[in-house]
This record gives structure tokens, sequence and C-alpha cells, in this order.
């Protein structure tokens, strides 16, 4: 025994000096353990990535510039009838209204002294908002009694001025744009410098309608949120019921038979049906079979609700069965019946669970783009919808639909726009979450 | 009567007949609620199911079938010379129902009386105009079998709604009766409402399946329809994809599953490595303390809606692959590429494979490690030889998940891989996948007896197979090749 072993050199190891082979694995072992930790690294990185390229893109469009000029509101323009009567002015078109601002901008200029240099008075047009002569010939139809008098008027700059105040447009690229001169900027800065021009935070931009290609400026998310809204309340108003239902049905009462097998397989691969089926879905059957109207919250609403269904059905059996037996065998030796018992007693003590389950899965819904784009939610849509019930059948669009038709437009000043809507969504999202959490945190309880 | 107020006076019938049923049933028990047999309210929640339930489901049955049946009495008044197609007839339908909506809203303004409404003669009067004045345009003038069947429309539908209305609340009343007098002291009233509580919850929990019977349904009717136009062999072998609304398209599926196929292996070279790695790292060597600040941190990636993936793809990665990537090493100069949308998706997708394989690593028995670590192995050691063989069955199923995701994803792709059809292998070129294909070719108004647009439905009947069988296989090896342990 010890004569074989003495042929070949004695392998030694010792903890203090580990031998070539123990280095080896040890540095794979650190390898292993690196690969894992870049791992997580690159995944919390992307989620950095992304969310700050979103917000360094879309911030601005929370800021808008406005010009602030005295404007006289020339009877002779206004209401060449001078009788005041709405209906009459509103024959001046806001072609008519255009050269009211025009000149004024123009005089006021001269009185401040500041030079126009190679800024023609067409080229000083173009440095307000299209949307101007519109706001201010609504103004006048509101409120006939001003024509005549001469008014502060604040009126939005146009897309490209505004974006040389954020950065966005330089004189190097005024001069490759055809839609505005280095001097146009360099007038604007003239003004900013007077005071004539601010650049603040743009309430319109959450409250108003959208705007056409033309004026970024003035495109707003109002509509885009209202439908979003209407079509949550329409997700929680038939999604919670029908699920919760469901879910008591197939946790407490359902016998093991063929039918509820079908069910539960149905409701497992429902929630892994791409969403856009679910827009073929409703489009031919919501619209092209029952009639409905397109672009309606109430089809989106629809829609969504039996896309969110999975995931609020899944949840809710979490959380009944979560309630422990014990509970629902107390109330049975008292003397309630299984359906006392099940509404009396385990679905209140779940309903926590539940309505975490619903909050995020309205969550989801709220972000849902693909099936609404089926459902002709990217019509371009200026109206306000009217209040519930009727305005769910009034075209909307939806707040990731809006993202997705800004994003679909020329203007790159619609990238900021398209940024700034995904920030109110993802602001809507957070604080959906974090309501989630707090529920769960504050109601949770460990049986 | 308007609809709401039909549904407020079922409701109202119910709220009465809860109180009179409850009364009713103290009453016949003398006042003593032990002499009852179910407890007050159920006598009272009877009432109020019988006049409710059934009334609403009617009104509901109605309103699905009244329109067509409007639709098929009126549609006979159209001479069959003025509608030669089924395109025709229903673009004459949509002109009728404009008209109809039109003499509504001006009888509703008063600027005409419903007699005038009713004896318009389309040789008389200038209906466009005459409508168009109190804001309902019209794309053509108003001949004058249109304005008749739009007057019949008008008649029958207001006829409908009136039979309606008397019918629905007459129901209510019926059943608010029949609730009524059956309300005694030996009646079982929880018997009863139970069991109609139980019939709502098993209709609540079959709507699941109707949704599904709804999908293939809605979608294999309208496939069969493209097939009749189009030759099925040309939509699943055709390698040209060029759609043309004047006819003489060529639509073939490869190109657009090649492009599918394409993003989803780019998406998943990307987050398999990521999530798996991700998903080691987290059940095996990190505390609680990472582990509760990193898992949920991936997570949150899922939670973000794919329009947010698809605008970063569009104005970040897409540019920035083409400035430092694919201009300087001469791939193509187009910012929406196969690499675009495959990267974005993969990160998308890193925190389905990341959770999932979590799970799966973290129910490998202790036992398994611990033999592993007696053995003398390492901790990478005992995750490669031990862990990962006992887990693979799950985290191929996780993978196969992620796959599915990755086919049917959609706003990534229609924002970040071009809308060009073509089998290429640069993965910097533009290629479009079958979701985009739907979007293009179902986007705004389209004609829905042309295959261009009828194809839109066998690309989702495709996509829908192709998911479906994706995930049964996930969940056929997971259980396949589970390994049990005690």
């Amino acid at each position: 025994m010890t004569d074989a072993s003495s042929n070949t050199p004695r392998l030694t190891t010792s903890i203090i000096e580990p031998d070539p082979r123990t280095r080896r694995r040890n540095a794979s072992e650190r390898r292993f353990r690196a690969y894992g930790l870049a791992a997580i690294g690159t995944g919390i990185a992307a989620l950095i990535f992304l969310v700050i390229s979103i917000v360094s893109n879309g911030y601005t469009a929370f800021l808008q510039t406005y010009i602030t000029i005295p404007v006289e509101l020339s009877e002779q323009r206004l209401d060449p009838q001078g009788n005041r009567d709405p209906e009459e002015m509103a024959r001046v078109t806001t072609f008519g209204y255009a050269p009211v601002l025009a000149m004024a901008l123009q005089s006021h200029l001269i009185e401040q002294g500041i030079p126009m240099d190679g800024v023609n008075p067409r080229d000083l047009m173009a440095m307000i908002s299209q949307e101007a002569p519109a706001q201010v010939r609504n103004l006048v139809l509101a409120n006939p009694e001003i024509v005549g008098q001469t008014l502060d008027m604040e009126m939005l700059a146009s897309g490209r001025i505004d974006g040389y105040f954020k950065g966005r447009v330089t004189l190097e690229s005024a001069e490759r744009d055809s839609n505005v001169s280095p001097a146009q900027l360099a007038l604007a800065a003239a003004m900013a410098e007077a005071g004539l021009m601010d650049t603040r935070f743009n309430w319109a931009f959450i409250t108003g309608p959208d705007a056409s290609g033309q004026r970024p400026e003035a495109a707003g998310l109002g509509v885009a949120i209202l439908g979003s809204l209407y079509m949550m309340i329409v997700v929680l108003a038939l999604a919670l019921p029908i699920g919760v239902a469901a879910s008591i049905y197939l946790e407490e009462f359902a016998p093991k038979n063929r039918f509820t097998d079908i069910i539960e397989v149905n409701i497992s691969n429902l929630a892994a049906v791409p969403s856009i089926v679910f827009g073929i879905l409703g489009l031919a059957i919501f619209i092209n079979f029952a009639g409905l109207p397109q672009s309606a919250p109430i089809v989106g609403g629809l829609v969504l609700t039996l896309m969110t269904l999975p995931t609020i059905i899944i949840a809710t059996r979490a959380s009944l069965r979560a309630v422990p037996p014990s509970i629902r065998d107390a109330a049975l030796g008292l003397g309630a019946s299984k359906m006392q018992s099940v509404f009396h007693h385990v679905l209140p003590l779940a309903m926590p669970g539940i309505l975490t389950g619903t909050i995020i899965g309205l969550a989801q819904a709220l972000g849902e783009t693909a099936p609404l784009l089926l459902i002709g939610m990217v019509a371009f849509v200026r109206e306000f919808p009217d209040a519930p019930p009727e305005g769910l059948f009034d075209p909307t669009s939806a707040l990731p639909v809006q993202v997705f038709s800004w994003t679909q437009r020329a203007d790159p000043a619609f990238v900021e726009r398209a940024s700034g809507a995904t920030i109110v969504l993802l602001v809507f999202l957070v604080s959906m979450n974090l309501l989630a959490v707090m529920l769960r945190r504050r109601f949770e309880r460990r049986w | 009567m308007p609809l709401i107020w039909i549904i407020a006076i079922v409701l109202a019938l119910g709220a009465v007949g809860y109180m009179l049923g409850r009364q009713r049933a103290m009453a016949s028990a003398g006042g003593d609620i032990r002499r009852l047999h179910s407890l007050p309210v159920y006598y009272g929640t009877n009432v109020f199911l019988f006049s409710v339930v059934p009334a609403l489901l009617v009104l509901c049955v109605w309103l699905m079938v009244q329109p067509s049946v409007i639709q098929s009495r009126v549609t006979e008044m159209i001479p069959e010379s003025a509608a030669t197609s089924a395109g025709e007839l229903s673009l004459i339908m949509t002109d009728v129902r404009r008209v109809a909506d039109g003499l509504d809203r001006a009888v509703g303004q008063g600027a005409l009386t419903a007699d005038e409404a009713n004896n318009l003669r389309a040789e008389e009067t200038n209906i466009r105009e005459s409508l168009g004045a109190i804001g309902v345009a019209l794309g053509s003038d108003v001949t004058p079998e249109v304005l008749s069947a739009a007057q019949r429309y008008r008649s029958l539908s207001s006829a409908g709604n009136l039979a309606m209305a008397s019918a629905i609340i007459a129901l209510s009343a019926l059943g608010f009766a029949y609730a009524y007098l059956r309300t005694t002291r030996d009646f079982r009233a929880r018997n009863t409402v139970e069991k109609a509580i139980m019939a709502i919850l098993i209709l609540a929990s079959s709507i699941a399946v109707l949704t599904t019977v709804g999908i293939v349904l809605s979608m294999i009717l309208e496939t069969a329809d493209f097939f009749e136009l189009y030759d099925w062999r040309q939509f699943f072998f055709g390698t040209e994809w060029i759609p043309s609304f004047e006819g003489g398209s060529e639509l073939g599926l490869l190109p657009l599953l090649w492009g599918t196929l394409y993003i989803t292996i780019v998406a998943l070279v990307v987050s398999v490595p990521v999530g798996l790695f991700a998903a080691i790292y987290l059940a095996e060597y990190a505390g609680p303390k990472t582990r509760s600040i990193a898992k949920p941190l991936i997570e949150v990636l899922a939670g973000i809606p794919t329009i947010v993936y698809g605008l970063f793809a569009l104005i970040t990665v897409g540019p920035m692959l083409r400035d430092y990537f694919a201009e300087p090493m001469g791939f193509g100069t187009s910012s929406s590429s196969v690499m675009t949308a495959g990267l974005v998706m993969g990160i998308m997708l890193i925190p389905f494979v990341s959770s999932l394989s979590d799970d799966i690593i973290n129910a490998v028995p202790q036992s398994l490690r611990d033999g592993s670590y007696g053995l003398g192995a390492t901790h990478s050691e005992t995750i490669r030889q031990v862990i990962l063989p006992a887990a693979l069955p799950g985290i191929v199923g996780a993978i196969l998940l992620a796959a599915s995701r990755a086919i049917g994803e959609t706003m990534i792709v229609v924002m970040g891989a071009g809308a060009a059809a073509r089998l290429s292998l640069n993965p910097f070129e533009a290629m479009t996948t079958v979701t985009v294909k739907i979007v293009g070719q179902l986007t705004g108004d389209t004609d829905f007896s042309s295959p261009e647009a009828l194809v839109a439905f066998a690309l989702g009947l495709t996509l829908f197979v192709l998911t479906l069988g994706l995930n049964v296989l996930a969940l056929y090896i997971v259980r396949k090749y589970r390994e049990q342990y005690e």
C-alpha cells in the first residue's frame, strides 16, 4: 500500500496556499458571481436609461413659451357691422384675426424699440402660433364687449420659437430649416430680454385638446386623459364584479368536472393571448357585429375588460384561497348557509387582496395600446366627450394612443410632446401601483 | 323613451319591490321574525331580483336584435338596381342611417315637425341643404329611395323603441307581481335568492369561455371569407407582401413570419442570459437586502407599458444603433431595424425570464444543494451541475412563455421595426412582423370585403394559433419533465 504511492509525488494541499486547481475553481466561482451581478446591473441600467431618456426628452413639454403683448381689438376688423352681435361677428374667420395680432406685435416692437432686422411682417406673424388667432377669436366671441379695447393678450409662440428657448432649435439648425430663420430667433431672444416672451408651466398640455400637425405648441392631453378615464370607469364597473363573481364560483362552489376544467384552462390561456388579438375581437364583434361606434370609450372599455378579467380573476382567487378554512367552518357551524359564509365572511376578508389585484389590472389596462389602435382610437379628436353615460359613446382618444399618434407626426416638436405624454402616463401608473402597495401593506393579514 | 329612463324605471320598480316584499313577509309573520323561513332581507331581495333581472336580460337581447331586424326590413326597400354589391349596399345603408339621424335631430331642434319629417319628398325639398343647415353633413344628394328608406327606418325604430319600453316595463311589473304574491311566511326566499346568485356566478365565470369562443369565431369566419377571395397556398407560402387597395395584391405570410421570428430570436438572445443570470444571482447569491431592492426594480420593467418601450426604441435606441453601429459598419442607414426592436423587446422580457426562473430555482429543494456542497463542489459548480439541470424544464417553459410574448408584442415592433416586408439576414435592416401588418391593414377606414383588410384576420388567427401553441407546449414541458421532490 505505501509502496504504490511512494513513486508519485504526494499531493499537498494547504488552506493557506491553494493549489492551481483550487485557484482555477475559485476564479470560475468569482466569474460566475460577477456574471450574475452584471446581469442585474444590466437590467437596472436599462431601466434607468429608459427613464432618463423619456424624462430628458419629455420634461420640456410641460413648459411653453408665451408672448404677452397689448392687442388693440379693432372694431373695424372684428365687428364690421358694429352691432356686437356674436352671430354676425362669427363671420370674421381666424384669417381676419391674424393681421390684427401681427399688427399689434409689430407696433409694440417698434414702441419698445426692439429692432426687427431681417424679419418681414410675414415672418413676424409666423412667430406667433397659428392657434393664437383662434384663441383670440373665441375670447372675442364669448365677450363681444371687449371689441374696441386694447388688452394685454397672452399668446402661444410658434413651435420653432418655443423650441429655441428649450434648446431644441439652435441658430445653426435654423439656417437649414425653412420654417424658421436665425433672424427670427435673434428677435425672439430680444423679446425675451424685454420681457415680452417667457417660458413657464403649461397647464394646457394636460388639460387642452389635441392640435393639428402644424401646431405642436397647442397640442394637449385633455381629451386623451378623459378618454382613458372613461375607459377605466367601464373596466372597473364591469371587470371587478364579473371577475369577483367568477372567482367566487371557481374557488368556492365549482364542482370538479369537465365544465369547470374548461373554464380554468380558458382563463389561463386568455391571460397569454396577445393583446392585439383582443383588438381584432373588439373590431369584429363590438364594432362590425354589434354596431357600436368607432373610437368610443365604451368599446375600448369592453375590450380592456376582457383583457383585464384574467388578471383580476387570478388575484381574487389567490386572496380567497388565503382566507383560512377555519373561518368558513366557523360560519357554517353557526348555521350560515354556504353562500352566507362566503359573502359575509370570506369575501370581506379577501377584499384588500382583491382591490390590490384590481388596481394592478387597471394599471395594465391603462397602458395598453395595441387593441385600441384597431378600434379606431387613433382618430384625431379635438372635442371633449360629454359626461357619461352619453359620453361613453363619443369619440375620444386615450393616453397611450395619443403618445403613438404624436410619434407618427412629422414635426420634431411632437417627439417632446409624446415623451411628455409618456411621463403623464407613467405618473398615473406609478401612483396606481403605489396605491396598490400601500393597500397591501395597510391591510395585509397573516393568518 | 331614452334607454337610461327604462333602466331607471326598472331599477325603481326593483327598489319598491324590495321594500314591499320585505314588508309583506314581516306582515305575514305577524311582525315576529322568528316565524319567517328566511331573514326578511331575502324576501325583499327576491322581489327585487324578479323585477329587475329578467327585464334587463330581455332588454340586452332586444337591443342586440332590434337593429339587425330593422336593417333587414329597410334593406328590402332598396331596389336591387341601386345596390349591386354588398359594399354598395352598406354604403347606402350608412346614408340611410345618417339621413334618419338628421331628421331626428331636425325634429329635436324644432326645425321640422314630426309630420313634416315623415312627409318630406326628395323631389320637393333639398334634404341635403336643409340638413346641412342644422349641422348634419351628407356626402351626396339624397335620392328618393334613400329618403323613403330613412323615413321607414325612423318609423320602425321609434315603433321598436316604444314596443321595447312597454315590453320591458311590463315584464318588470310582471316579475314584481309574481314574486310579491309568492311572498308568505313559509316561502323559502333564501334558497330562491341563493339559486339566483349562483346562476349569476356561473354566468360570470362562463364569460371567459365566451371570450375565447368570440375570439376564435370572429377570426375563423373572417379568415374563411379571406380564403374565398385569396388562395390559401399563396398566403401561407408566398414570399412577397405587396398589398395594394386597387386589387392584385401579393399577400404572402413568409416575410412577415421571418421578421417576427428574427426579432423574437434577437429578443431572446438579449433577455435569456440576462434574465437567467439575474435570477441565479437573486436566488442563490443575493442577501435579503439586495434581493429586496433589486427584484422589485427589475420587475418594474414588466410593469412599463409597451408603448413606452416603443417610444424608447423610436427616439433613443434606434438612432443610437444607427449612428454608432449600422452606419460606421456599413450595414444600413435605417433607425428602425430588427436590432432596435429586438434589443428593446429583450429588455422588456428580462423580468419575465428572471421572475419565472427565480421561482423555479427557489423550488429546487435545499437537500440537493447540501448534498452537492457536501461532496466539495463550489457554489457555482452546484448551480451549474445540480440546480440548473433540476430546474431545466421550468426554465425552458419560462423561455417559451417569453417567446410567445415576443411574437405577440405589437407596439415595440410598430415603432421600432419598420414596415417593409423583406426576407433578409441583415439585422440592421427594417423588417416587419405579423402584428405590425395587422395594425397596418386594419387602422383607418377599411373596406371589410377586400382581401387586403380581411388578411389581417388570417394574420390574427396565425398569431393566435402560434402563441397558443407555444403556451400549451410550455405548460406541457413543465408538467411532463418536472422532477417530483418530496
